[in-house]
């Protein structure tokens, strides 16, 4: 599992839930260091163990945990650089959720041995789609539902959206547009990198 | 099928959106939208197109037919007012000579040119990469710096490493953290022990004379007769460049421990082969006793044995001499060492001057 991945996690628990709650995952994941390298890759089991370790100290849900940690990718200022990332893939939200298909590309192209789930997006109407989240990444497609709302609220859209569970090896996520342009979304330019 | 002019413009600026449509003298009849953005306050019809771009490749075409004949090739300009930013072209010669039309587009200006005129995706063709570029740009800055602060930590790592070995990575001894450490120890455990100080004779004239390489081979060879002349619980250390500690534990006899002092100075000089070529050192040696100390500190008894050391190099090298607790050491070197300077024997090497050494 590509340490961005592992990254992703502590940064999500130590910006909502601070570092000495880390520390205790840390410790009874017995992960036997304290600090994930975002550049390095380390076996999936020792991921996986943390985000148990997270889920009971927490007494929540891995689903909802990790709709948290999606939504955190893409909305807390740590994260600016990602959210621009994602804002790359279309000037509306549709845009976006079309962009979707080439998301594990895009991965591929900036860290080369990052590999994420292919997505697949079905357009039923203008405004009612199924998002395909293929298997390969436990948990992507609740992270997935939280990055989908963030998103959301970042473009201006008001959505519904709806883990729909696995089918076969894939997981299934309905979205629902209810208006594309709802509020004024937040700021994106193109040059605006700092 | 004949196209009109402005079917032909609409066409463009559905494709291109950076388009100059020139006439046959090189006026600029319409330009795309997204070029127009660059210089809100100006419009650009109407204008030479040489008044507004300065042509940088080819070098030299000031008229419109220069321009057409130029078609094969790629133009590199740059606006004449700033920002000056650097654009790339291609131009396309009208039929029966009625203008041309140029597609302008940024090349790697792209960064700076979203910024200086707030561009959006709606600016660029739906073809174009430039999106993709500027993802590209930033995903590749956001991983580069993840890795870069990864370097940083492992540098700081491999230097903390590296303070806190505790052995000499070329002879494979204990290096002075070690010895002190270990010191320290015998120290506190009261245990009995001589400290030997021991300093090789002319190795810098092995190192000046065949190089490091050989000094390193003399070294380590050095390491190797060290560690066979002691037993298994002693220690040996290399504290400095040519200079070692051997902690010898349970032993202040001074016949045994000279024995083995004059033991190791003996083997030291014997020759070293270096490639084609032997190394000749020697070695001297001051010898400290824990129990020549009412209360033993380190620091004193590492003292001690360099006045020893000290004194053995006065004698003449290759010899060594036991710490003088009388304090007359200073005074009178040969009288305080003179039971000790007989102990290397019928081996007591000849003096050598560095351009004997072979």
């Amino acid at each position: 599992m590509h340490g961005l991945i592992n990254r992703a996690i502590q940064s999500f628990v130590c910006a909502t839930y601070g570092r000495p709650l880390w520390l205790r995952v840390v410790e009874s994941a017995e992960l036997g260091f304290t600090e994930f390298e975002a550049m390095l890759v380390y076996d999936r089991e020792t991921c996986l163990r943390a985000v148990e370790a997270l889920c009971s100290e927490l007494g929540r849900s891995r689903n909802e945990v990790l709709e948290d940690m999606g939504t955190y990718l893409v909305s807390h200022p740590n994260m600016e650089g990602l959210r621009r990332l994602l804002r790359f893939g279309g000037s509306s939200y549709v845009e976006f959720l079309h962009s979707l298909d080439d998301l594990a590309d895009r991965a591929r192209l900036a860290v080369s041995d990052l590999n994420l789930p292919g997505l697949e997006l079905h357009e039923h109407s203008p405004s009612e789609f199924t998002l395909v989240c293929e298997p390969g990444l436990p948990g992507f497609a609740s992270v997935l539902v939280g990055v989908l709302r963030a998103m959301a609220d970042d473009y201006g859209a008001l959505v519904m959206l709806a883990h729909e569970g696995q089918r076969e090896q894939t997981e299934l996520i309905s979205i629902k547009l209810v208006e594309s342009a709802f509020s004024q979304g937040r700021h994106f330019d193109l040059g605006g990198r700092t | 099928m004949t196209l009109r002019t402005s079917d032909l413009t609409q066409l463009l600026a559905r494709l291109c959106p950076m388009f100059v449509l020139l006439d046959e003298a090189g006026r600029i009849c319409r330009v795309g939208d997204t070029l127009q953005k660059l210089r809100p306050m100006q419009d650009m019809q109407g204008l030479f197109f040489q008044d507004l771009f300065e042509l940088l490749r080819p070098h030299g075409l000031t008229t419109m037919s220069e321009l057409l004949a130029s078609a094969d090739a790629k133009l590199r300009l740059r606006f004449r007012d700033e920002p000056r930013t650097a654009l790339k072209g291609v131009v396309a010669p009208l039929p029966r000579g009625q203008g041309a039309v140029v597609n302008l587009s940024f090349g790697i200006s792209i960064l700076d040119a979203v910024r200086d005129y707030a561009l959006t995706s709606a600016d660029f063709s739906g073809t174009d990469l430039a999106i993709e570029l500027l993802y590209l740009v930033e995903a590749k800055s956001a991983a580069m710096e993840a890795s870069c602060s990864l370097n940083q930590r492992l540098q700081g790592a491999m230097l903390a490493a590296e303070e806190q070995a505790y052995t000499d990575m070329l002879t494979g001894l204990g290096n002075r953290r070690a010895m002190d450490h270990l010191l320290g120890h015998l120290v506190a455990s009261g245990t009995p022990f001589a400290l030997m100080h021991l300093d090789l004779d002319f190795f810098k004239s092995v190192n000046d004379r065949l190089g490091h390489a050989a000094g390193d081979v003399v070294l380590q060879h050095s390491a190797h007769i060290m560690r066979e002349a002691t037993r298994g619980d002693d220690i040996v250390a290399r504290i400095g460049g040519d200079e070692f500690v051997l902690l010898v534990k349970h032993l202040q006899d001074r016949a045994q421990l000279g024995g083995m002092a004059a033991r190791l100075i003996e083997r030291l000089q014997q020759p070293i082969p270096f490639e084609k070529e032997f190394c000749q050192i020697s070695a001297s040696i001051g010898i400290a006793l824990s129990s020549q100390f009412a209360d033993p500190q380190p620091n004193e008894i590492l003292r001690a044995a360099d006045e020893a050391l000290y004194a053995a190099k006065r004698a003449g090298r290759a010899k060594h001499r036991f710490f003088d607790a009388s304090g007359e050491r200073e005074t009178d070197v040969s009288r305080t060492c003179q039971h000790e300077t007989g102990a290397t024997g019928p081996h007591a090497p000849p003096r050598m001057e560095p351009d004997q050494l072979s």
